[in-house]
């Protein structure tokens, strides 16, 4: 191999892979993923799914995108532009070189890029550099899939199956720019391939092909050297994404409490890998049942908390819409439950593979009558893992409907984790009434967390009734009494106020105070982190406060936001949360930096703004 | 201590509430079969008291929960199906009654009541037919007759109505019973078979309600009619009824059809005999689906069919892979897969 090439050293690169939905490009970005992680770099991912599921082959609707973002320090965001752009054809091209860094290194298959290939990506002419002006770029054009065939024609492999294995000549092709290893990748086809040798041989020889051919050519430069992330904690590590890190989250509760773990769920984009990670783990006693529709998901959580077992539903904001009256039931009965909602663009049908902030008023609000949830937010993929198996402690803990909101964006993202220890975390002890207590009153609650008793059928001298009529203050019969009611209404929102009390504090990252204070929710932390440590790093006066608990606030919240001259609420929606801050703390003011484009905020337009405020525009 | 549920009377099974079904209503009778049905079946299945959960969905019917002494579950309107399930699969040892209205199992609830009886969960449903929507005042249901004037029908309705049988063996049900509010030694006597069935029992109750659909099924429930309108299916048991038994059923072609005994050449030789337990559900559709005046209704249990039920094949999964598994504890879960030191 020809290694007489300069070898520069960066500190992060960001790798684009793109193509048509059929390319393979989910699995390309994910193996060079994990291959960078296995390095030693810390690694934020970005799957950016086509938005028509079966779009015509070569069209821009039907482009699939991954991007990495690795280094040698840790990664909060998958990166706004990117270092290199792998374009398998002329659609993938025109849909992401709005993507690239200027002067940035391009990669596309120059065999796809004939007449029909033009056509069917609409352009206008015969000539991609002229048509998107990418004069400015290191445009690579390769032709992948002629020495892809070219490499595999004495492999067996039929000719379908030779053009799939384009992917992992560009691959090898990334690798070579990396100074990657390629072992990684090899003992992925070795166990993925077991049964198929020729296959695992075949993927290994375009693999090492497109390396080689990279070596060869003059066309790149440089080769650039990624060190290891030092650091990182020192520790054993994985790779997760936040669905997984949900599911798990859920099931780690579920040991705490020495509850079996019942999922009642609809399948639903970007929900549904949650509710498959669950029922893969029969081998942890988790049920599932795939129901026939959101309603029943959520009915039979319901059923399922009644009679004792930690129950939860997943879904997406068109499926959480379907379940607002049976939440309401949950609130009434004061069953534990949570409610995990993934959001996605909408409204309605709206942009189901892309990310977006705005189910929180339906969270907060979205039912009949006055009726308080918990609601929390995970912010990373992998402090998914936390927020479920806290949504799952405050749920049977306070007697509760929990709703736990993540999005699409950290929930196919993922990250390296350090895998933590479940001793470290702590217990789980819900009210669960004993056989034969004495004086039941299924109503009756305890001083310290208002929360009623849970009393599974089954046992004896504990027979009850619940339902969603209003309940008698104590004994929990049905009672039509005004002020009964008023009183009930009282308390199920006090009891929820109540989590207040065993929520940490609210945390400041920077100065507890100056300028201006950035203001988030759930997903956004990386953008949002890595937006402020680049306004600080400039001599700044600005600093972070990222919420993960939102209903209840934590109470040392107003300490905080009195400490900064200006305050500015940053969400992927038209300003939910920053009225939610308006409705609980009006003794404030707040600007507000709102996008709704399915996207992911970018670093450089964070920092734009909030400089701009800082001079007062 | 243990053997409780020897000696338990009907009595045992009443709540201290107070009933508020309207006076004459065809729900106290139903109550009435239940709680003489519960010892019987506590006795057989050894069951105690405490195994007993009620659940029911939202109408006049749906109050039930309240009126037994169990635990209970009084839902929101169509979901009884989908909660008794979720109750069933967390902990398959309860024995689980279902209580739904015409309206609650087969319109607002249409979905999950068909998607329970194809999982063939273990739970017994008992649907109180009134044809009528009872407690939000006189709104024709899914079961009112074509032409049946209500409160929303003034002309009469336009709709043909499902026929709960039809539907219940159309989705695959293995369990399916009729009976008549008034009959409450049939309707006990039915309850026990559906405790014992394993899978979901359907029983249609054909109830009265006095105050929205009086007399709706006082064709077939007046005494002075029913022994010729109607007929009791008992497995194993020729097809007769009418008052002097003289009529039963044969099949002609493709068709039921009623007969004289000792006219037009009929002897009690030619009158078919009731086979509940046949998986075939040909001659049951039949059965569920006669009407009167062609036809008698058909009472007692008319399906009733052994099958795998979907809370056992839960259980015996979950045992199965975890008899297997690597994976014993989150811990080991956390730790599986591509793992690396930093
Ligand atoms: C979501 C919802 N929609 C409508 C209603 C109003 N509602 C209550 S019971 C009922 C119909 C009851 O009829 P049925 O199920 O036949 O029971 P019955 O009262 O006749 O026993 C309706 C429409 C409701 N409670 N909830
Ligand atoms: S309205 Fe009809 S169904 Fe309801 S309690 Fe009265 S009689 Fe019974
Ligand atoms: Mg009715």
């Amino acid at each position: 191999m020809d290694k007489q090439k300069n070898v520069q050293e960066l500190d992060e690169v960001v790798v684009r892979f793109s193509g048509d939905s059929g390319d393979g490009m989910q699995l390309t970005g994910t193996l060079f993923a994990d291959a960078s992680a296995l390095f030693g770099n810390d690694v934020s991912t970005f799957p950016d799914y086509p938005s028509e599921i079966r779009a015509p082959q070569g069209t821009i609707g039907g482009v699939s995108g991954f991007q990495v973002h690795f280094g040698s320090r840790k990664m909060n965001t998958p990166g706004d532009y990117c270092d290199v752009l792998v374009a398998m054809n002329p659609a993938a091209l025109k849909a992401n070189d709005k993507w690239v860094k200027k002067g940035g290194i391009i990669i596309a298959d120059v065999d796809q890029f004939n007449e029909k290939g033009y056509q069917r990506a609409g352009y206008k002419t015969f000539d991609a550099i002229t048509e998107l002006n990418l004069q400015d770029f290191k445009v690579i054009f390769a032709p992948i899939t002629n020495l892809t065939k070219e490499s595999l024609k004495d492999s067996g492999l039929d000719n379908k199956s030779i053009i799939r294995s384009k992917n992992m000549f560009a691959l090898g092709m990334v690798y070579y720019i990396f100074d990657r290893p390629l072992s990684f990748t090899e003992k992925f086809f070795e166990k993925k391939f077991a049964k198929k040798p020729e296959v695992i041989e075949a993927n290994k020889k375009v693999l090492h092909d497109g390396y080689n051919y990279a070596a060869n050519i003059q066309a790149i430069p440089n080769t650039y050297k990624v060190k290891e992330a030092t650091t990182l904690p020192k520790g054993k590590y994985r790779n997760i994404n936040g669905n997984t890190a949900t599911a798990w989250g859920l099931i780690a509760a579920a040991e705490k409490a020495g509850l079996p773990l019942f999922c009642g769920s609809y399948p639903i984009t970007p929900a549904t890998e949650i509710l498959i990670e669950l029922a893969k783990r029969k081998d942890l006693g988790v049920k599932t049942l795939q129901a026939e529709d959101e309603i029943a998901g959520i009915c039979t959580a319901i059923g399922a908390s009644f009679a004792g077992n930690f129950a939860v539903t997943t879904t997406s904001g068109p499926g959480l819409s379907l379940k607002s009256e049976a939440l309401g039931l949950a609130v009434m009965t004061e069953l534990p439950l949570v409610v995990v909602d993934v959001q996605r663009g909408g409204p309605s049908t709206g942009l189901p593979t892309k990310t977006e902030q705005s189910d929180l008023m339906q969270a907060l609000w979205g039912r009949n009558g006055e009726a308080s949830i918990v609601v929390i937010a995970a912010s990373t993929p992998s402090n998914c893992f936390d927020y479920a198996f806290m949504a799952g402690k405050i749920a049977m803990e306070h007697m509760t409907p929990v709703m736990l909101l993540t999005d699409g964006y950290i929930a196919n993202g993922s990250e390296p984790w350090k895998i933590p220890n479940m001793k470290d975390y702590p217990e789980i002890k819900p009210p669960i009434i004993h056989e034969g207590t004495e004086g039941y009153q299924p109503y009756a609650r305890d001083e310290e967390r208002l929360a009623r008793g849970w009393a599974f059928p089954g046992k004896k001298g504990i027979s009850h009734r619940l339902g969603g009529l209003e309940k008698d203050f104590i004994k929990g019969t049905v009672s039509h009494d005004p002020l009964n009611h008023q009183r009930m209404v009282d308390i199920r929102a006090a009891k929820v106020k109540h989590v207040q009390y065993f929520i940490p504090e609210q945390q400041v990252i920077g100065d507890p105070e100056g300028d201006l204070l950035v203001i988030g929710w759930g997903g956004t932390y990386g953008h949002l982190y890595d937006a402020v440590s680049e306004m600080r790093a400039n001599g700044k006066k600005v600093s972070l406060c990222h919420f993960n608990y939102i209903n209840p606030l934590p109470k040392n919240t107003p300490d905080i936001f009195g400490r900064f001259k200006k305050r500015v609420v940053c969400e992927l929606n038209m300003g939910q949360f920053v009225n939610h801050l308006r409705m609980n703390f009006q003794e404030f003011s707040y600007l507000q930096y709102n996008k709704v484009q399915g996207l992911p905020f970018t670093v450089a337009e964070l920092v734009d703004r909030f400089n701009q405020i800082l001079e007062g525009k | 201590m243990e053997e409780q549920y020897m000696n338990y009377t009907p009595q045992d099974f009443k709540s201290d509430q107070e009933v508020r079904w309207c006076p004459g209503c065809g729900d106290h009778a139903i109550l009435n079969a239940v709680v003489k049905a519960l010892p019987e079946v506590s006795k057989q299945l050894k069951y105690n008291l405490e195994r007993y959960v009620f659940v029911s969905g939202i109408g006049c019917s749906s109050r039930f929960p309240y009126y037994v002494n169990t635990f209970g579950f009084h839902g929101i309107h169509g979901r009884a199906s989908a909660i008794s399930t979720g109750v069933k699969v967390a902990n398959p040892t309860l024995s689980v009654w279902q209580i739904t209205g015409d309206g609650d199992a087969l319109a607002i609830g249409g979905n999950h009541f068909i998607h329970a009886i194809r999982r063939n969960i273990d739970i017994n449903i008992l649907l109180f037919n009134n044809q009528i929507y009872g407690l939000t005042k006189g709104q024709y249901s899914p079961t009112s007759p074509l032409g049946a004037i209500t409160k929303t029908s003034p002309y009469g309705t336009v709709e043909h109505p499902f026929r709960p049988g039809e539907l219940v063996i159309g989705a695959q049900g293995k369990f399916f019973a009729r009976s008549l509010d008034v009959d409450v030694k049939l309707t006990a006597e039915i309850m026990v078979e559906a405790a014992k069935h394993d899978g979901t029992s359907v029983v249609e109750i054909l109830q009265n309600c006095v105050i929205f659909n009086d007399g709706a099924h006082d064709y077939i429930a007046d005494r002075e009619n029913r022994d010729d309108r109607v007929i009791i299916l008992r497995h194993g048991e020729k097809m007769v009824f009418g008052k002097n038994r003289d009529k039963g059923l044969i099949l002609s072609g493709l068709s039921l059809k009623v007969v004289t005994i000792g006219q037009g050449g009929f002897t009690l030789d030619d009158i078919l005999v009731h086979d509940a337990y046949n998986p075939n559900p040909g001659v049951h559709m039949m059965l569920a689906n006669m009407e009167y005046p062609d036809y008698p209704v058909a009472l007692g249990i008319i399906r009733n069919v052994k099958d795998s039920t979907y809370d056992d094949n839960v259980r015996d999964q979950v045992l199965e892979v975890m008899k297997n598994a690597k994976i014993k504890s989150v811990d080991d879960l956390l730790n599986s897969g591509d793992t690396w030191e930093v």
